[in-house]
C-alpha cells in the first residue's frame, strides 16, 4: 500500500510534558528546525491525567519568563499534611519529619493538561507543526535497522478491517531523528524497547494505577494551597498506595489514589478501593455536599532508576515516561519528564549540527540534576515490598538520614503481571455498595471522561490468545480484567450457560493498565481511530 | 455555482457539559470544542458537490470569536476553498447570524447556502429559516438528500411523518440532516494545505449589523435528577404499584 510521506527534521510522538519540551527546546536552540509533533487525543490535553503539584525546575529552565506568558501556573502551595488511615482514625504526620523530597512549599497545584494546552501554544507560537487526533501507529525502519519514523492510523477501518468510503490512509512522517513521548507504557516505545532491547540488564519496570477525581466543594472545606496524602487504609499493610487531595483555584479539589501494580490479590479492585477509601470520615468530611464534576485514570511509572530502559537507540530517543522518568518518593514526573525532552532537544541539535551520537543523551542525563534526583529516589519504591511499615521506616532511613545515598540499591523482582496469586489462594473482597453522594458505579464515572471511539472501527483492545480469558485467566485469577480495568471496558458475560469475555472498546480511557497487569500478558493496547478516546477538561 | 457553508464552533458532543454555579450558562474554560455536527454534513456536502463539477467554489464561514476560527480552517482542511470569520464576542443569537449572513450573501452572491439544520449547543434551530426570510430566497431544512438540478434542487427531506422530496430553485438555503452524508476525516496533509489558505477576518461592526441580544436569559440549570427505578417482583406488584402509587392506570 502506498502511503504519503512528509519529512521533518524531528519528529515527536505524544504531546505531554515531555514531548511539548523537547519540541519547543528543539527551536529556541535552532529556529529552522522542521519540527512536528503528534497527539492521538482530539485535542492536546484531553488524555492527559495527572495530580498535579508541580515543581517548575525544568520550567524554569525551558522558559524563564513563564510567569510572564500567562501560564496556569497560579495556585502556591502553602500548607502540607500527611495523614496515615486507619478504617476509622487517622493520625496525622508532622511535615518536618517527611523527607525532603516529600516537601512541597515551593510548588504550585496545577492542572497538568492545562500546563500542556500553554506549552503547546508556546511551540506553536515557536513554529512547531502540532497535529491532534492523529495517533502514530507503526513504527518505520531504514535498511539498517534504524528509526525513520512513524505512520499514522488509517482512518475509515469498519470493525471487520474493511475500507469504508471515508477510508484516508495514514501518511508516513519521517524525521532525521524521531522522539517518542507516548508517556507510561507507550505501544510504540514498548516494542523499541523490545526490538532494540533497551531494557536489558535492567530491573522489570514497575507501574501504579492512578485515579483522579475532581470535586467542586463547599467554601467553608476548601482551602486553597492545602496538599495533603495519605498512607494506609482502605489498603493492606502488603499492597503499595496512597492518595493525594490538592486544594486548587475555584473551589475544587483534586482527588486521587494511586495503587502499585505489582498487588498479589486477583479480587482487588483498584477502583473500588478508590471509591471505598473517599468514605473514610477524615476525606468524607471534606468533599461531602461538593459535587464530582471529573473522573480518569491513568497507569504511571514507578520502577524509577533500576528500571529506567537506554533511552538513545539508531535514529530515535524515548523521553519522560515512554522511557520511566518518574520520581515515585516525590510523586512527580512532569519536571522529570520536562528535563529529560530539554536534554532530548540539546541531542538532537548537536546530533544534526555537530553529526555527534545520538547516546551523547546517556551522558547528558548522566551529569543532570534529573539523574541525581532518580539515583537518590532509587531506593524507596522497592523498599515497600516488605510492606507499608518497614518500607516506611527504610524510607526515613535512607531519604532523611543518608538522602538517597546509601551504598547498595535494592532491586525490582518481578514485572507486575507476575505478582497475582490464583484466586482461591486470596481472600475475596466485599466491597461496599455505591451511595451516588461519596461513591458512584463505574458507568457513571466514564460517563465524565467523555471517552468515545467511532463506532464501526477495529477492537483496539487484542488479545493475542481469544480464548485465553475464558479457558485460564477466568479460572485461575477471576478473569481480573473486570476489577484492574477502570473503566468497564472487560465484562464476563454468561450466555446460555456459557462464559464468554466481552470487550467495550468504546469505553477505554487509554490508561494501559491491561496492556501491563493482564497475567500472561494477552491483552495489547493498539491505537484506536484518531481522536478516539477521553476530553478530559482540566485534569 | 458557488456554495456558502456556516460553521458554527460548539461544545463537542462527547463532552459532559456542566452547568455554571451561578446559573449564568455553561462551562466551556478548558472544554473540548468541534464544528457543529451537522455544519460538517454542510461542508461534506458542498464539496462533494463540487468535486462532482456541479459548483465551482465552497467558502466557509463562521460567525463568532477568535477561537472560532478554528472551524473554518477545519472546513479549509476537508475542501472549501476558503474562508471567512465574521468576529463577535459575546453572546449571539440566531437572528444576529443571520442578518450577518445576510450581509455576507450581498457581498459573496452564492448561489446556495448550507448548513446544520440546527446547532447541538442551543437547539435553536432557526438561523437557516431566518435567513430565508431575510433575503427571500427558498428554503429546504433537514435534508438528507441533495440532488443538483439545472437551476434547481430536488431535496429529500427528514420530516415526522416519513422522507418528503420537494423541488426548489436556486438560489436557496438548504438546512443538513446527520443523515445526508459521512463527512471525510481531515487528512494530515489537507491540514497542512489549509493553513496556507486564506481567510478573510470581518469585524461584525463593519456589516453595520446589531448584533446586541433580544433575549433575556434568567437562569440555566440542570435537569433534575431522575430517582433510581425499584423492582418489582411480579406484575400484579407492578399493577397494584402502578394503580396506587403511580396512580397512572
Amino acid at each position: 500500500m502506498s502511503r504519503e510521506s512528509m519529512e521533518y527534521d524531528v519528529v515527536i510522538i505524544g504531546g505531554g510534558p515531555s514531548g511539548l519540551s523537547t519540541a519547543i527546546k528543539l527551536k529556541q536552540l535552532d529556529p529552522n528546525l522542521n519540527v512536528c509533533l503528534l497527539e492521538k487525543a482530539s485535542e492536546i490535553g484531553a488524555h492527559i491525567l495527572s495530580g498535579n503539584v508541580f515543581e517548575t525546575r525544568a520550567l524554569d529552565e525551558l522558559l524563564p519568563n513563564w510567569r510572564e506568558l500567562n501560564s496556569p501556573i497560579k495556585t502556591k502551595v502553602t500548607k502540607e499534611k500527611f495523614l496515615f488511615l486507619g478504617k476509622t482514625k487517622s493520625l496525622s504526620w508532622p511535615t518536618w519529619l517527611l523527607p525532603a523530597v516529600q516537601q512541597n512549599h515551593k510548588n504550585y497545584i496545577i492542572s497538568l493538561a492545562n500546563l500542556c494546552r500553554w506549552l503547546a501554544e508556546q511551540a506553536e507560537n515557536l513554529g512547531v507543526e502540532i497535529f491532534p487526533g492523529f495517533p502514530a501507529s507503526e513504527i518505520l525502519y531504514n535498511e539498517d535497522g534504524s528509526v525513520k519514523g512513524v505512520a499514522t492510523q488509517d482512518m475509515g477501518i469498519d470493525k471487520d478491517g474493511n475500507k469504508k468510503d471515508s477510508f484516508e490512509p495514514g501518511i508516513e512522517l519521517l524525521g532525521k531523528v524521531t522522539v517518542f513521548a507516548e508517556g507510561c507504557r507507550g505501544h510504540l516505545g514498548k516494542q523499541l524497547i523490545e526490538k532494540f532491547e533497551l531494557n536489558k540488564g535492567k530491573d522489570p519496570q514497575q507501574y501504579g494505577i492512578g485515579f483522579k477525581e475532581i470535586w467542586e466543594i463547599e467554601d467553608k472545606n476548601h482551602e486553597e494551597g492545602l496538599v495533603m496524602h495519605t498512607a494506609g487504609w482502605p489498603l493492606d499493610n502488603n499492597t503499595y498506595g496512597g492518595s493525594f487531595m490538592y486544594h486548587a483555584e475555584n473551589k475544587q479539589v483534586f482527588l486521587g489514589y494511586v495503587i502499585g501494580l505489582d498487588y498479589k490479590n486477583p479480587h482487588l479492585s483498584p477502583y473500588d478501593e478508590f471509591q471505598r477509601f473517599k468514605t473514610h470520615p477524615a476525606i468524607k468530611k471534606i468533599i461531602e455536599g461538593g459535587k464530582r464534576i471529573s473522573y480518569g485514570a491513568r497507569a504511571l511509572i514507578e520502577g524509577g532508576f533500576q528500571s529506567l530502559p537506554k533511552m538513545f537507540m539508531p535514529g530515535a530517543l524515548l523521553v519522560g515516561c515512554d522511557a520511566g522518568t518518574l520520581n515515585m518518593p516525590k510523586i512527580k514526573g512532569s519536571h522529570t519528564a520536562m528535563k529529560s525532552g530539554i536534554i532530548a532537544a540539546e541531542t538532537i541539535n548537536e546530533h544534526l549540527k555537530e553529526n555527534k551520537d545520538l547516546s551523547i543523551y546517556e551522558d547528558k542525563f548522566k551529569n543532570s540534576w534529573l539523574h541525581k534526583e532518580l539515583y537518590e529516589a532509587r531506593n524507596v519504591k522497592p523498599s515497600f515490598s516488605w510492606g507499608l511499615i518497614l518500607g516506611i521506616i527504610f524510607t526515613g532511613i535512607d531519604q532523611i538520614l543518608f538522602r538517597g545515598k546509601l551504598p547498595f540499591t535494592l532491586k525490582h523482582k518481578h514485572a507486575d503481571h507476575e505478582t497475582l496469586k490464583p484466586a482461591n489462594q486470596m481472600p475475596k473482597i466485599d466491597y461496599p455498595k455505591y451511595d451516588n453522594v461519596i461513591t458512584f458505579d463505574k458507568t457513571s464515572s466514564v460517563y465524565l471522561t467523555g471517552t468515545n471511539h467511532a463506532d464501526n472501527q477495529p477492537v483496539h483492545l487484542k488479545l493475542k490468545d481469544p480464548d485465553l480469558p475464558i479457558n485460564y485467566t477466568l479460572e485461575k485469577f477471576d478473569e481480573p480484567a473486570q476489577r484492574y480495568c477502570p473503566a468497564g471496558v472487560y465484562e464476563v458475560q454468561k450466555e446460555n450457560d456459557v462464559n464468554k469475555f466481552v470487550i467495550n472498546s468504546q469505553n477505554c480511557i487509554h490508561c494501559k493498565t491491561c496492556d501491563i497487569k493482564e497475567p500472561s500478558q494477552n491483552i495489547i493496547w493498539v491505537t484506536p481511530e484518531g481522536s478516539g478516546g477521553p476530553r478530559y477538561g482540566n485534569m | 455555482m458557488k456554495i456558502l457553508v456556516a460553521v458554527k464552533r460548539v461544545i463537542d458532543y462527547n463532552v459532559q457539559i456542566r452547568v455554571k454555579e451561578d446559573g449564568t450558562g455553561v462551562v466551556t474554560d478548558n472544554v473540548k470544542m468541534s464544528t457543529n455536527p451537522p455544519d460538517d454534513n454542510a461542508i461534506e456536502e458542498a464539496v462533494k458537490i463540487k468535486e462532482a463539477g456541479k459548483a465551482s467554489e465552497v467558502v466557509a464561514i463562521t460567525v463568532g470569536e477568535e477561537k472560532a476560527q478554528e472551524t473554518v480552517r477545519k472546513a479549509l482542511a476537508v475542501g472549501a476553498d476558503r474562508g471567512i470569520h465574521v468576529k463577535v464576542d459575546g453572546t449571539l443569537e440566531p437572528l444576529a447570524v443571520s442578518k450577518i449572513l445576510q450581509k455576507i450573501v450581498d457581498k459573496e452572491k452564492p448561489d446556495l447556502v448550507f448548513m446544520g439544520k440546527q446547532a447541538i449547543d442551543d437547539d435553536c434551530n432557526q438561523t437557516g429559516q431566518m435567513l430565508s426570510a431575510l433575503l427571500n430566497w427558498p428554503q429546504a431544512t433537514f435534508a438528507s438528500k441533495i440532488d443538483v438540478k439545472e437551476n434547481k434542487l430536488e431535496v429529500t427531506r427528514e420530516i415526522d411523518e416519513g422522507l418528503e422530496t420537494i423541488e426548489i430553485n436556486v438560489p436557496a438555503i438548504v438546512t443538513c440532516d446527520l443523515r445526508l452524508n459521512e463527512p471525510r476525516y481531515a487528512s494530515l496533509p489537507n491540514i497542512m494545505k489549509a493553513k496556507k489558505k486564506p481567510i478573510e477576518e470581518i469585524a461584525a461592526s463593519d456589516l453595520g449589523v446589531d448584533v446586541s441580544p433580544r433575549l433575556e436569559q434568567l437562569k440555566v440549570e440542570e435537569p433534575p435528577k431522575r430517582k433510581a427505578g425499584i423492582k418489582v417482583a411480579n406484575v400484579a406488584e407492578l399493577v397494584q404499584k402502578l394503580k396506587n402509587e403511580a396512580k397512572v392506570i
